[in-house]
């Protein structure tokens, strides 16, 4: 008797401690983001904003709309370039980062690795607006490092065609440190006699790193790709602080995009469409990515 | 010994470049106006002042959107350990019906970027009447679903012979979160409301979104507004960015292990 109402007790107690944290996440992020899905077949805009009988009920209309609207597909196409280009970057980057800081006769591994990471931390809108400056045509300190090495003064930023690559250099110093981290703690773990009996067998770095480290951290490449993927998808505040999505709509993201939709031309029937369709290439591309590793064996 | 002197230079010549904006955005602040738009780009002051620092407190009222900061993060961390902690701990250690699958619910609901939920979150705090108040900007917060996974894998290591011998003292469930759960969760609880706390005063698209008067602006949204009117003025530019950046570079380097030890956890969940 006792028995039944003590997990009775327990029951309760474990509804109550939950209810409030449930409450919120179906309040305001499962609500929302199935509401998102019903937006996207409505016509919600400025007028449905100031009276709800203006709303109707279009189907795929917005879609349809999207798929022939061509800053829609610049949108996609810049930020595919941003998955395509950037992720590889990344992961070599951090991975490398991480190597250099995991060498085992480093000295001061903790200040390295802090001062590597330091700029993920930071806050992004901020140090885009020092970035802005670093690049700029004729004060930049890039530019004027370039010349040193005699190459002419880059408009980065005004340029369609370097101001992409612009904000990826911007957005691999801002967060390869994140990744670092992680590849780091993965490298901790790698038995150290299996790397020493290579050593002993006469493999050369790259051997070793090819054969040993690789294959033992490869969960972890996955893991940081899959991460670096969802992180493309979001760029937002890049653009917005650098470029405000120009020139020419050559920076504008599928984010910046649905952002302009929704809150610039408050269409927010058509910005949730895009939202969706965001989301739907996160999930392909992750899916995609998940596919490759069972192939080669990585998972 | 000569192969770790030389990794250690490169090392360090590595964390100078990646510094190197960190140090020029501290550095410029303190110049003179006007003194960075030259050739070659000076990398120090001349003569190190704090104008551009007063500028902006007197003139661009950068107090009161420092404040606003302060307020919406210290709420947004206060209010999420109070909605997440008991969660997590629940989710861990306590029997109920239907734990088990909405816990997998939750997890499965990771993938789901925030952002896919925005403009009907927008409408919704509308009709709450939550849109362009302080409430507004810190509401995604309280739903953190990854605050929930981290308190939860901790609570898992603490012995349920410790809990059940409490309950056969007959401490309620409450008393015992408060009493015997609470103080072994310190760690878990200084990385959450680190994490919360960074979070919420570096984001930027939902308080842009959500703060429409410019007296309730969050440092970030603040800033960029001010980047778009003083496109020409780097040391100004400079010195807001600092206010900005540095309350939250200080206390990432103030409680940096328990950061790290928070980022790894998460990131083991795959």
């Amino acid at each position: 008797m006792k028995q039944l109402s003590r997990s009775r007790q327990e029951s309760r107690a474990g509804w109550l401690m939950t209810g409030p944290a449930l409450a919120a996440i179906g309040l305001f992020f499962v609500i929302p983001a199935f509401g998102s899905l019903l937006l996207s077949f409505t016509d919600f805009d400025i007028y449905a904003l100031a009276d709800l009988r203006n709303l109707r009920f279009i189907g795929l209309e917005n879609y349809g709309r999207l798929i022939g609207n061509p800053l829609f597909w610049q949108a996609m196409g810049n930020t595919m370039w941003f998955v395509v280009v950037g992720v590889p970057l990344l992961v070599a980057t951090s991975l490398l980062a991480a190597l250099l800081v995991n060498a085992k006769t480093l000295r001061w591994r903790p200040v390295w690795r802090v001062a590597l990471f330091a700029p993920y931390v930071t806050t992004l809108v901020a140090t885009a607006v020092v970035w802005n400056y670093l690049l700029h045509t004729r004060y930049g300190l890039i530019n004027y490092a370039l010349g040193k090495l005699g190459v002419g003064p880059i408009d980065w930023l005004g340029n369609p065609k370097t101001a992409l690559p612009a904000i990826l250099l911007f957005v691999t110093w801002k967060t390869f440190g994140y990744n670092m981290v992680i590849f780091l703690a993965a490298l901790q773990a790698v038995p150290r006699d299996l790397e020493d009996a290579a050593r002993v067998d006469g493999a050369g770095p790259w051997m070793r790193f090819r054969h040993v480290t690789l294959p033992a951290i490869a969960p972890t490449v996955l893991l940081v790709a899959i991460l670096t993927v969802a992180g493309m998808f979001q760029l937002f505040a890049e653009p917005y602080v650098m470029t405000q999505g120009g020139p020419a709509g050559s920076t504008v993201t599928v984010l910046y995009f649905m952002f302009e939709e929704g809150f610039k031309w408050w269409r927010l029937g058509s910005g949730s469409a895009v939202a969706f369709v965001l989301f739907l290439c996160i999930l392909a591309v992750t899916l995609v990515q998940l596919r490759i590793a069972r192939k080669a064996g990585a998972i | 010994m000569i192969r770790g002197r030389l990794l250690t230079l490169l090392a360090a010549l590595v964390a100078l470049l990646v510094m190197i904006p960190l140090v020029w955005m501290v550095a410029v602040s303190f110049m003179v106006p006007g003194e960075a738009a030259q050739f070659p780009p000076p990398l120090f002051p001349a003569k190190p002042t704090l104008v551009n620092y007063r500028t902006l407190f007197e003139h661009y009222g950068v107090g009161r959107y420092l404040a606003n900061s302060l307020l919406v993060s210290s709420f947004a961390t206060i209010l999420a350990l109070v909605f997440v902690v008991p969660a997590g701990y629940a989710f861990a250690k306590l029997r109920f019906s239907g734990r088990d699958a909405i816990f997998q619910t939750l997890v499965a609901l990771l993938v789901v970027p925030g952002q896919i939920g925005m403009l009907p979150l927008y409408l919704e705090l509308k009709a709450m009447g939550l849109v362009n108040s302080y409430a507004g900007a810190l509401v995604p917060w309280l739903a953190g679903i990854f605050g929930i996974f981290l308190v939860r894998q901790f609570c898992l290591s603490i012995p349920t012979e410790l809990l059940e011998a409490a309950r056969v003292d007959g401490a309620s469930e409450g008393t015992i979160l408060r009493r015997i759960v609470l103080p072994t969760l310190k760690p878990v609880l200084i990385t959450l409301a680190l994490f919360v706390f960074l979070g919420s005063w570096n984001d930027f698209i939902w308080p842009l979104i959500v703060l429409a008067d410019q007296h309730l602006y969050t440092l970030p949204v603040a800033l960029a507004a001010l980047s778009r009117e003083h496109v020409q003025d780097d040391e100004l530019m400079m010195a807001g960015s600092v206010v900005t950046t540095l309350p939250v570079l200080v206390l990432f380097l103030a409680l940096q292990r328990y950061y790290l030890d928070g980022l790894l956890a998460g990131s083991v969940k795959g």
